[in-house]
Order: C-alpha cells, then structure tokens, then sequence
C-alpha cells in the first residue's frame, strides 16, 4: 500500500528542495563561519533531517483527515498563540516562543499558517461544494478566520510572519470565486484604511515605521534601519556577474551585511555567487512552484488544491517579500526566505507542508 | 453528486491555476531584472561601496628624529606609546557608555563629559583623544570590549622622551599637539589637526627637519571595525636624527652650578659660535608635555615668579653690570681716547653735576688696572669723554641691542640705548648725565646672557664674531640651513676692528681679574693649570634711592654676572653666567670657573684617550692646556 503511493511521491518536487536546500546549508556555513555563529550549517541540517522526516509522516496521513480536524486545530492554534501571549520567551522585545525546555524553543505562528492553510482549504470547499457564489457574508467569515490569529501574532509583535497568513486569504478568496467588483472594493477598502491607518500612526510600531522610512528612502538614517537595506544592496550590487566567490563576500564576511544567515541570506548568496547564482536560485524556485501549481491542477479534490495553492501562495509571497526586501523593492518586514535562511520552526514548517503536498499528489488517482 | 464534483472541480483548477503560474513568472521575472540592474548595471557601483566599507585608511605616524649631543650621547629618545581615541558616529547612545569608558580607562566620567562638550561641535566622524599614553590593562580593556564599545579606537603613537630634572629643558624645548591658531599659520601650511609639532626649543626650531612624514595603511576592518586584515602599507619616513653642539659634560656641570639658584650659564665656543651648554633656572620638565599636560602643572609653571618657561639664556634682558666695561674698553682704545687715560678715584666722582660711586678708592688708575678693578670712576670718566653715540656704535658692533641669530625661537634683542632710540620710542630727549651710568652698564643697557658670550667671546677672539648656533651647519641640508638662518635672522659673522695692541690690553687685563694679588675681583676663582680670564658684573635691579624704600628682599639684590673664557686669547670656550639676586659677580664666577674646569677635564681625558687609541704626535697649540681636541671635530 505505502508502497504503491510512493511511486506517485514527487520526486521531482523533492529533489529541487533538496538542491535549494543544499545551498542553504553552504551558504549557511559560508556566511556563519567567520563569527560566533560559526557551526550553525550543521544545525540546519539537523533541521533538514528534521523536516524530511516531518515531511514523509505528513505524506502518509491522508489529508482528508487533516481537513476534518482543521477546525480544531484551528482551535488549537489560537490557544497557542494565547498562550505565547501568556507564558511566551520574550526575545529581543517580542514573544514569539514557547520555551519547550532543553534549549528547544517552538514558535507557533510558523505552525498556525499550516493549519490555516487546511482551515482555509475546508471553508472554501465548503462553498464551493454548495455550488454557490462567494457572499460578502464568506469574505467577512474568511477574513475573521485568517485575521483572528493575524493581529494576535501581529500583537507579539511579528509584522512579517503575520503578513504570510495574508496569501492563505488571498488564494483562497481567489481560487473560492471571487469577484472582480468584489475584489476591487476590498482593494480600495483596504488601502483607504490601510493609508489612514498609516496617517494616524497608530498602526505600525515605531520600529517598523523606520522601516518604512528606511525603505522609502535608505539614506535617511545610515546608520540604523536604511543600514540595513543599504548594506544589502551593497552586498548583492558588489557581488556583480559571478560573485566574489564562498566565504570571500567582504560584506557578509566583515559583519556588514546583517544577519546574513537568516533573513538577508539571499543578499549573501549573491554576494558571494554573483548574478549567475542568483538567477540560478530564482530558476528553482520557479521550478518549485511550477511544480506546485501542477500539483494543484492534478488533485483529485478542490480542497487538494486548495490545499496546494494555499502552500504555493505563501512561498511566493515569502520569496517576493524577502527577496525583494534584499534588493531594496520591499522594507524590512522581518520574513525568512523558505528553504534558505537558517531556522528551524519555520524549515520543519516547510517541509511539514511539502509534505502534505506530496499526501495530496498520491492520493490524486484515488477516489 | 460525482458529476457535479466533477463539474466544479474543473471550475476550481483550470484558467485561474493558469493565471496563477503567471503570477509566479511575473514576480520572479521582475526580481530578476531588479538583480540585473544592481548586480550587472550598477555592479561597480556597489564594488566601490563595498571598499569603502570595509577599506579603513589609517595613518602610520611617523618616529621624531632623535637628538644626541655632540659625541652622540642620547638626549631626546622616543617610546612607542597608545592614544586611546572616541569615535563618535559609531554608536547612537554614547551617554549610556560612558561609564564603562570610564572605569575602563580609569578616567573620571566628569572629565570625560567635558571633554566631549569641547568638541561638541566638531565633525562627527572627528576623533575625540580621550587618553593618551594608556596602559597595557587599558589597552586590553578596549580589546575586550571591541563590540560593545565599538567608539573607542587606538592609534599607536611615538613619544618623546626628555632627560630628567629640567636639564637642557629650554634648549631642547617640548612637543605637543598643533593648536588650531598654528593651523592657520602658514608656517604649518602642511599640518593637520593632532599632529605633533615642536613648541617651543630645538623643536620648535628644527621642527620639520626632526619630523617624519607620515605613512599610511590600508586595513581590512569589519562592521565594528576591528581590524582583520591588510591591503596596503605606505611606510613613514622617520624625522632626521639631530646632533646638537651641547657637550653633555660641560652642560651637566653648568646644571650643577646653577642647582638651586635663577639665571643662566652659556658656553659656546667663541671660534664657530657652537654652543657647548645653556642652563636656564628655574626649569620645566619637558616629559610633562609629552603626555597630555596637567592644568596644575600648567598653572604652577605659569605662577611661578621665577618664569621657569623662560629661556633666559636667551630671553633674560638685564643691565650688564660691569661686564658691559669691556665693551666700554673697546670703545675707548679704538677710539684712542683709553690709552693715555689716567684717572684718580677716591670713592667715585662727579659728573654732570651729580656725584656718582664707586665701590673703592683705587687712587690713579689707567686702563689695564681699571678692568680687573672694575673701577666706577674710570668708566665713569671714559663714558663721559666718549659720549653716548661712540658708546653705542662699538657695543652695537658688538651685537648689543640685536638678536644673535641663534638658532632657537624667541630669542630677545637686548636694548642699547641711542640719542635717536630716546627721541623715537621714549618720546624724550637725552641727557647727556645719562651715559654716565651706561659706562658701567647700568641705565637703559640690556643685554641676553647669549649676547654678552658672543661679544665679549669675540673681543678676545681679535674681533671675530660668530653667530651662536646648536646645531652643526655642515649636517644640515642646505635648504635647511638656508630655512634657519632666514627664520633666525641676527647680526650672525662678521669681523670688527681690533687692533692687536688693543687686543692683548683687554685680554690680559682679564687674565688678571682671576689671578690673585692686587686685582682680585674674581682672584678666588682661578683655575690650577688653566689660562682663565672673565670679568665680574654686579648688576643693580633697582636704584639705591628705591632699594632704600623696600625691606631690602632677596629679589631686590643685584645679579650677578661673570664672563669667563679660556685661554685668554682666542679662547676655546667662553662662559656666561647669570646669577639672578647672586649679589656678586665673584659668587658668579665661581659658577664659570665650575664650567670651564669641567670642560677642560672633559677635553684632557678625550685627549688622552685618543692618545692611547692612536698614536699620534701630541697636538700643540692648545694654551689651556689641552693636549688635543676632540675625535669628532
């Protein structure tokens, strides 16, 4: 039986992870190994194990029965989030962490997108299996979903894991049946509020302003939040056609680049691997969602492909928004780059995910 | 059912998961272009950026020129010394720092305070020098801090190191750290703020040839700055060594003799103007200037009355006294009024209606007697026969009233007194009872220590005067010699008429005041084996009429002056001592004769030593009793 299913695994889809995955751990090691981080690949591969083996456990469930207990995880999920609120880790002012003892910290805002994935998948399959049209009324329960855990991970405060709970939404709405006035009036409610959200100040924390500033115009502090972007771009600029080579990138090396082995590890990657390298990395990426996509188009349910396109939305806007960040399109919002920064929840997450794609692409010849 | 699940799947999966996959193009097509832009287009840019960023340019300054005396006997040394330096746009929040930066650097936060509300506004990216000379804990603190305390930097530097007690202070001079006035000075056109420059003394005066021109160094730093590699080196050229014409030993005991006292000693050999000591008391100690100066220390040299950062050597202008008689004597043989003088002196006489003293009754006196008698009478007569005009133009010839040229910032020109300087700058005209009291170097005569060397060195030298200089031309380049004499201008070489009977009167009239019997004016003082001539000075600070009015204080007693030389003609050193309050010019010439003895064991010993090295002919020619000169000149 598990054999059998295997043969439909994506082993494609697999081996591309597998290869982005392999130049994160290098880069990884490139960017660590000069500073006290020095070590950290090694740690990422545990991760990586980790994750395959996450992953392999997700594909064997079926997900149908993950999607009869969406709600209750859903449930759960928000419970988490109360409890972090509660009894988190507060690191470097916010709390996002539950220790879990033994120097293990879990942070269940990676998990929650999960389960607001399948939550999303069910409510949209609902409506659409009553074959009717999506009411103002399920755009109003759709966004209550999703936003309830949004602004209570927003309230931690994590702006950029919060924003990748939007995509969920955004496919969903799109792929449940949205219309094109529906969808423009939301747009325009949206940025009205949105713009005197930001006029009133009250939105954003100051912090995250400046780095809306910063981004707007990177010069004007040079040395804090426009720092970071500036150094970014110096770092991806610098590194030209070919890159200046592993462990050779003077701004990842020189502690110039920030953070270099999570959230700005694209602009390291470039530095060091040049344009060629990084245009190779945005190749497998459009592979891994192409791959996606067809995944999606070839389930066998609605809520599969819900399911899939949930996953796929979320890693692309993550890739936009990080990457973008790196190459000053977007502001600091704080979002890892899946499968290449350093960090654990939010690689198990992703394999987790993957591998509940791989449980949907089985299953798809079986009705 | 199965139908319509049918039905509404194809619905869900096929334009919009086709939309979808060119969503996904579009986003990753648009970073791609924006990569090429920065990564193809703008990539040199960036490189550029990327240097800078971690390319820091520091300098490698650049050692002083040591200073030996003239047999290369260490003066002046440097030592390798860390400036520990804030950097300002390094953090955001110094305030918070600050006492951690204090007790790591053992400072009081106070007076760290003050310091950065000085240079508040100055450029940011402007150093601040928070410490100099810090200590290897001090050192180690900053190392051990270098991420949580990324403002503070290091600079290894050179300092100088001066010898101890105030000796040769005033010659030697001081550095410090350029002032922002000097900066606008032309003359140091080519420095930059904190850079060291000579303040005042050889220093000053030698100050671009001893310094070096400073290297630099391209290092690698990362974003803390903590260094972490090299690119490039520009090496220092370090300043010229400077061999001074101070001989140690006759310098050290001009510093005895002067130990506890005020005034100044010169002794320079009269043949090339090299200068063989110069004591001037009381003294500074240039090590305190080397690190950063106290204000207390600052504040006792400046309060201090016996002005210790005065050169007087060179700066000190006093009435010569009775010194002033042997250019009193020139004037008169020259003139051929002296020769045939006989005067009667019973205590002094009256001139121009007013009776002026002298200190004995010496009965009938010619000149040979009246200069180691230093009879009042005599000059008295010969000043009033003379006038003040013929008086002025021989101790004008001789240098009085202009600066020497010596080599050293700040010399002072001395006053000789003229019809035409009384008219011009007093606004009064001369009487002519005046040049009563100039005769014996009294009235408005003011001469330096170093200008009564070179004249009176000169008369016995047949009136070959020489410009006093501490260091030897011939080691200089030529542009630099040029540089000095411009910059120290001063009546310099030149040769006065002297005729050779004249000569001899003056010179042995001179040997005579330090040979006991009846001119004993300085008998006590004579030297066994040693040609020593000089004449005493017993200078007045005040008139008699004054000094009656005040409680008769050690600082109201005259000063006393010797010029000594030896031997008698052509002398191969001449001393000058002031003794400021030291009552008589004998006491002074003991002070000379200290000198002179010093120098002359000094030049025996080289001499025998040279003996016994090579065997050469024994040197004639040498009066005083030595048997040669020194190897090195």
């Amino acid at each position: 039986m598990i054999r059998s299913r295997f043969r439909d695994f994506d082993w494609m889809l697999l081996g591309l992870v597998i290869v982005l995955s392999i130049i994160s751990v290098l880069e990884i090691r490139s960017a660590t190994g000069m500073t006290k981080f020095h070590g950290f690949q090694q740690k990422q591969m545990g991760f990586l194990a980790l994750g395959l083996v996450g992953m392999f456990i997700s594909a064997l469930v079926d997900y149908h029965r993950l999607l009869g207990i969406a709600y209750w995880a859903y449930g759960a999920s928000l419970a988490s989030l109360l409890a972090v609120r509660l009894v988190g880790t507060r690191v470097l002012g916010a709390r996002r962490w539950i220790n879990l003892g033994g120097g293990v910290h879990f942070q269940p805002s990676e998990w929650v997108r999960l389960v607001l994935i399948l939550v999303a998948a069910r409510f949209f399959w609902e409506i659409i299996e009553n074959g009717r049209d999506l009411s103002w009324k399920d755009i109003g329960k759709a966004s209550l979903l999703i936003g309830l855990p949004l602004l209570l991970v927003l309230k931690q405060p994590d702006l950029g894991t919060s924003l990748t709970y939007l995509p969920v939404l955004v496919v969903g709405l799109f792929l449940g049946g949205i219309r094109w006035r529906q969808a423009a009036i939301l747009v325009a409610g949206l940025a009205l509020a949105g713009g005197a959200g930001l006029a009133s100040g009250k939105l954003l924390k100051p912090y995250q302003r400046a780095r809306l500033t910063a981004f707007l115009n990177p010069d004007s502090d040079p040395q804090a939040s426009g720092y970071q972007i500036r150094q970014s771009l110096i770092a991806v600029g610098s590194g030209g056609l070919w890159g200046k080579g592993a462990n050779h990138g003077t701004q990842t090396q020189g502690d110039f680049l920030p953070i270099p082995y999570t959230d700005f590890i694209f602009a390291a990657f470039c530095e060091e691997h040049g344009f060629i390298g990084a245009i190779g990395v945005l190749l497998l990426y459009f592979l891994i969602l192409m791959r996606l996509i067809q995944n999606a188009q070839t389930a066998a349910d609605p809520p599969g492909s819900l399911i899939v396109m949930g996953v796929a939305g979320v890693l692309l806007f993550q890739i936009a928004v990080n990457i973008g960040m790196c190459v000053g399109l977007m502001p600091v919002a704080g979002i890892p780059l899946p499968l290449m920064s350093y960090g654990g929840s939010s690689e198990i997450y992703m394999f987790v995910a993957l591998g509940i794609v791989m449980n949907i692409r089985m299953r798809r010849f079986v009705n | 059912m199965d139908l319509e699940s049918i039905d509404r799947k194809e619905k869900l999966s096929a334009a919009k998961l086709h939309v979808s996959q060119y969503v996904v193009a579009a986003v990753l097509v648009v970073l791609g272009c924006w990569l090429w832009r920065l990564q193809i287009l703008d990539a040199n840019n960036y490189r550029v950026l990327a240097e800078q960023n971690r390319i820091r340019r520091v300098p490698v300054l650049a050692p002083r020129g040591r200073i030996f005396d003239r047999y290369g006997r260490l003066l002046v040394d440097n030592y390798p010394s860390v400036t520990c330096f804030l950097v300002r746009d390094q953090v955001k929040d110094m305030e918070a720092d600050l006492p951690l930066i204090a007790s790591g650097l053992h400072l009081p936060l106070d007076q760290i305070q003050t310091t950065l509300r000085h240079y508040q506004y100055a450029p940011k990216y402007q150093p601040i020098p928070l410490k100099q000379d810090i200590t290897p804990d001090e050192q180690a603190f900053i190392a051990a801090h270098r991420d949580d305390l990324p403002e503070l930097e290091t600079l290894d530097e050179q300092r100088r190191v001066y010898p101890r007690d105030g000796v040769l202070a005033h010659v030697l001079g001081y550095v410090g750290e350029v002032s922002e006035s000097d900066l606008n000075d032309e003359r140091y056109a080519a420095y930059e703020p904190g850079d060291v420059v000579g303040k005042s003394g050889i220093e000053e005066s030698y100050d671009d040839w001893l310094r070096g021109t400073d290297g630099s160094r391209d290092i690698v730093v990362n974003s803390h700055g903590k260094e972490v590699g090299q690119m490039g080196e520009e090496l220092a050229a370090p300043g010229h060594d400077l061999r001074l014409t101070i001989d140690l030993d006759v310098q050290m005991a001009a510093e005895r003799a002067m130990e506890g006292k005020t005034g100044a000693i010169v002794a320079m050999d009269p043949h090339n103007g090299e200068i063989l000591a110069m004591v001037s008391r009381s003294a500074f100690d240039p090590n305190q200037f080397s690190v950063k100066l106290t204000s207390a220390y600052w504040r006792s040299l400046m309060q201090d009355p016996n002005h210790p950062m005065m050169n007087k050597a060179i700066q000190a202008q006093l009435a010569p006294g009775s010194t002033f008689k042997i250019i009193m004597s020139l004037a008169g043989l020259q003139e051929n009024v002296a020769q045939n003088m006989k005067v009667m002196c019973n205590g002094g006489g009256v001139f121009y209606g007013q009776f002026h003293a002298c200190d004995k009754h010496h009965g009938l006196v010619d000149v040979e007697h009246a200069i180691p008698w230093s009879c009042d009478t005599f000059f008295y007569t010969l000043a009033e026969k003379l006038g003040i005009d013929a008086i002025a133009k021989y101790a004008q010839s001789v240098g009085i009233g202009e600066k020497t040229g010596i080599d050293l910032p700040n010399e002072a020109p001395g006053l000789m007194p003229t019809v035409l300087w009384k008219e011009k700058v007093m606004h009064q005209p001369w009487y002519p009872g005046e040049v009563i009291s100039v005769g014996i170097g009294q009235g408005a005569v003011e001469v330096t220590p170093l200008q009564l060397a070179r004249a009176l060195g000169g008369i016995a030298s047949g009136g070959a005067l020489v410009r006093p200089h501490l260091v030897f031309p011939s080691e200089l380049s030529p542009d630099e010699l040029e540089e000095i004499q411009t910059e120290y201008p001063g009546s310099g070489n030149k040769t006065i008429p002297l005729s050779p009977q004249n000569w001899e009167l003056i010179t042995d009239a001179m040997a005579q005041t330090t040979t006991p019997g009846e001119f004993d004016t300085a008998g006590m003082d004579q030297l066994a084996g040693i040609d020593f001539a000089g004449k005493t000075g017993t200078a007045q600070v005040m008139s008699h009429q004054a000094l009656d009015r005040t409680n008769h204080g050690h600082d109201t007693e005259p000063n006393a002056w010797f010029v000594g030389m030896a031997p008698r003609r052509n002398p191969d050193i001449v001393v000058v001592v002031l003794w400021e309050h030291g009552v008589w010019g004998e006491h002074a010439a003991r002070l000379a004769a200290q000198v002179i003895d010093a120098y002359v064991t000094e030049q025996r010993e080289r001499a025998r030593n040279l003996e016994m090295r090579v065997a050469v002919p024994k040197l004639e020619g040498q009066s005083i009793g030595m048997a040669g000169t020194a190897p090195s000149e």
